[in-house]
């Protein structure tokens, strides 16, 4: 599924250099990234979606050249295939729960809504629990229910891969575990790879394989 | 683009406060010149119109602008008066035909305008109900008067009194109409008119009574001597004429020494209006003679100057309101950098972003251009009511 090689990247600001010499995962095979802050776990998510330069080596999603792609397919791409899940949820306010979770289908051509998209859409709200809080505004809801509306938007493209960034970072431990175990049923159920960033150690157990950013910072393939 | 349009209307709506005031800033900004164009040129037609179809007016010397805003469009600012001897000068001069005007007084608001009854056919003013008035008392109401005070011929009117505290001023004259104007689309639409002796009464320079002489209640007599009778203030004026008391009203004085605002000359023709004017060009002679159109194209040629620095003041605040505008989307850009940051790492386009916030402009401007359309309609439609109410 994804394929990385001779991977460097720094900030123009110097202040670490991210050095992955081979990093493969599985498709359907769910990561943790762990490591301290600034050790290049989310510059590797966004390095993956396209949304950061590549400036050495290679990153294969499926196959497709990431650093290949044109800036317009590189977005198409990460549109069509890649759902994003961020820490402070990344919902808009001024959008309802069911806006939020089209959200994606409104801001490409690359996308088509249509009356099953919206079906979709439903759905996942049910499977969420948040079916009864669709014309609900982000600001009206809990924490542990705008991470699911985020989680819907998530997956509502069908993407091969999930990257989430710090998931269940706001979340109570309750709700993380909660959250988690929804989202890896929804990953399953989608046939989808899930990139996680976490700093949870007790949520570590529940993921397929965990890398360590400690070891990229040391030079060390895996 | 129709998905641009729509969450740019989801964020309007949701920020309604920031979305009505940036609505206001350009409807005020866009509405305010044409609105200003469309009652300065209404006002501009009016005061010609009505100036050219006045030929001549004589007054008390002083200001022209005062005398022919208070003859011809009823201003409040009132002419020092003259008398009734300047009517009867011009009629002696055989060379125009007099008509007297007294505008002074008001009723609930409108003005009162004493004249006579060719007054009406120099206008050309139609009734469109009752009659014209025939004794003393009676007026005859403009059509926006019967429409704004809800009246109508056979109704009452009373004439307010100049100074409310002064208990010993003139009475309110409670005045029967007895005609109501058909609409003329000028000053006239908002006059009470009443023969001129009638707004002597209002004055006090004239009244009525019981007689004194047959009176047997002799608290009411302050003095008797050879047949001369002098009651004190316990004696009871009317405050209405009727058919029953017109008889006992009588004016007190000379009649050519009442006064009158102005006299409206109208010249056999424009020679003889050439001559009268000249009449008045001496320095010993009292009053004035002004053709009003003079006055009138004056007073445009100094609106025509104030115009211009209107235009300008405008377009700097128009520009001023322009850059606040900018700050304010350039500012709302940074307040929106979270999520902008989140919509491109969805995958949006900086082109899609760029459309969403210029979806937001159109939107606003969109609804500012349709309710200052509204406006400027609306402005356009009333404009000779707004001037009249406003300007003059």
């Amino acid at each position: 599924m994804i394929n990385i090689q001779s991977l460097t990247f720094s900030y123009p600001s110097g202040e670490f250099q991210l050095d992955i010499e081979k990093l493969s995962v599985a498709s359907g095979e769910k990561v943790a990234f762990i490591g301290p802050s600034g050790s290049g776990k989310t510059t590797l998510l966004n390095l993956v979606a396209g949304i950061l330069p590549l400036q050495n080596g290679s990153i294969k999603v499926d196959n497709d050249e990431i650093s290949a792609l044109s800036d317009t397919a590189r977005r198409n791409f990460r549109i069509t295939n890649i759902g994003f899940i961020f820490q402070d949820f990344g919902l808009l306010d001024y959008l309802d729960v069911r806006d939020n979770i089209l959200h994606p289908y409104r801001i490409t051509s690359a996308l088509k809504l249509d009356s099953g998209v919206q079906g979709r859409a439903d759905m996942l709200a049910e499977q969420m629990g948040i079916a009864d809080k669709l014309l609900r505004h982000p600001s009206d809801l809990s924490h542990g229910e705008r991470q699911r509306v985020a989680i819907c938007r998530a997956l509502l493209t069908g993407p091969k891969l999930i990257l989430a960034d710090e998931a269940t970072g706001n979340l109570d431990p309750k709700n993380k575990l909660h959250i988690l175990e929804l989202l890896f049923e929804s990953v399953k159920s989608h046939g989808a790879t899930l990139l996680a960033v976490t700093h949870d150690q007790e949520l570590l157990p529940n993921f397929d394989r965990v890398v360590n950013f400690n070891d990229f910072l040391q030079g060390e393939a895996i | 683009m129709i998905d641009s349009l729509y969450l740019a209307w989801q964020y309007l709506r949701f920020n309604k406060a920031r979305t009505l005031i940036l609505v206001s800033c350009i409807t005020i900004i866009a509405a305010l010149p044409m609105a200003l164009e469309i009652l300065l040129n209404e006002s501009e037609q009016q005061l010609a119109l009505r100036a050219d179809s006045s030929p001549l007016l004589v007054g008390a010397k002083g200001s022209a602008l005062d005398l022919v805003m208070n003859s011809i469009y009823f201003g409040n600012e009132v002419p020092e008066a003259i008398t009734m001897a300047a009517v009867e000068q011009v009629s002696d001069t055989g060379l125009a035909a007099p008509i007297p005007l007294y505008v002074r007084f008001k009723a609930r608001g409108f003005p009162i305008v004493g004249t006579t009854l060719d007054y009406f056919d120099f206008r050309g003013l139609q009734l469109q109900q009752g009659e014209m008035f025939v004794m003393l008392g009676q007026c005859v109401i403009g059509a926006e008067v019967a429409m704004k005070l809800n009246l109508k011929a056979g109704d009452y009117i009373v004439s307010s009194p100049e100074t409310l505290f002064d208990i010993a001023g003139i009475y309110p004259l409670k005045m029967k109409i007895a005609g109501v104007l058909a609409p003329n689309h000028s000053a006239d639409d908002l006059g009470v008119f009443v023969d001129i002796r009638t707004a002597w009464v209002i004055q006090g320079l004239g009244h009525g009574h019981k007689d004194v002489t047959k009176t047997t209640d002799s608290s009411v007599i302050l003095k008797k001597d050879k047949g001369n009778v002098t009651a004190n203030a316990k004696l009871m004026q009317y405050t209405e004429i009727t058919a029953e008391n017109i008889d006992s009203f009588h004016l007190h004085g000379d009649p050519t020494g009442f006064p009158v605002t102005a006299v409206l000359a109208i010249p056999d023709d424009d020679k003889a209006g050439t001559i009268l004017q000249g009449r008045y060009l001496g320095k010993e002679i009292l009053h004035q003679i002004v053709r009003p159109k003079e006055v009138i194209d004056t007073l445009m040629a100094n609106i025509f100057k104030i115009r211009n620095v209107l235009d300008a003041v405008i377009m700097l605040v128009g520009t001023a309101t322009l850059l606040a505008l900018i700050l304010v989307f350039s500012l709302s850009l940074r307040l929106r950098e979270r999520e902008i940051d989140i919509i491109f790492k969805l995958g949006c386009s900086r082109a899609t972003i760029a459309k969403l916030l210029g979806a937001e402009i159109c939107i606003i401007t969109a609804i500012s251009l349709a309710i200052c359309g509204v406006l400027v309609s609306l402005i356009f439609h009333y404009d000779q009511m707004l001037v009249r109410n406003l300007f003059i």
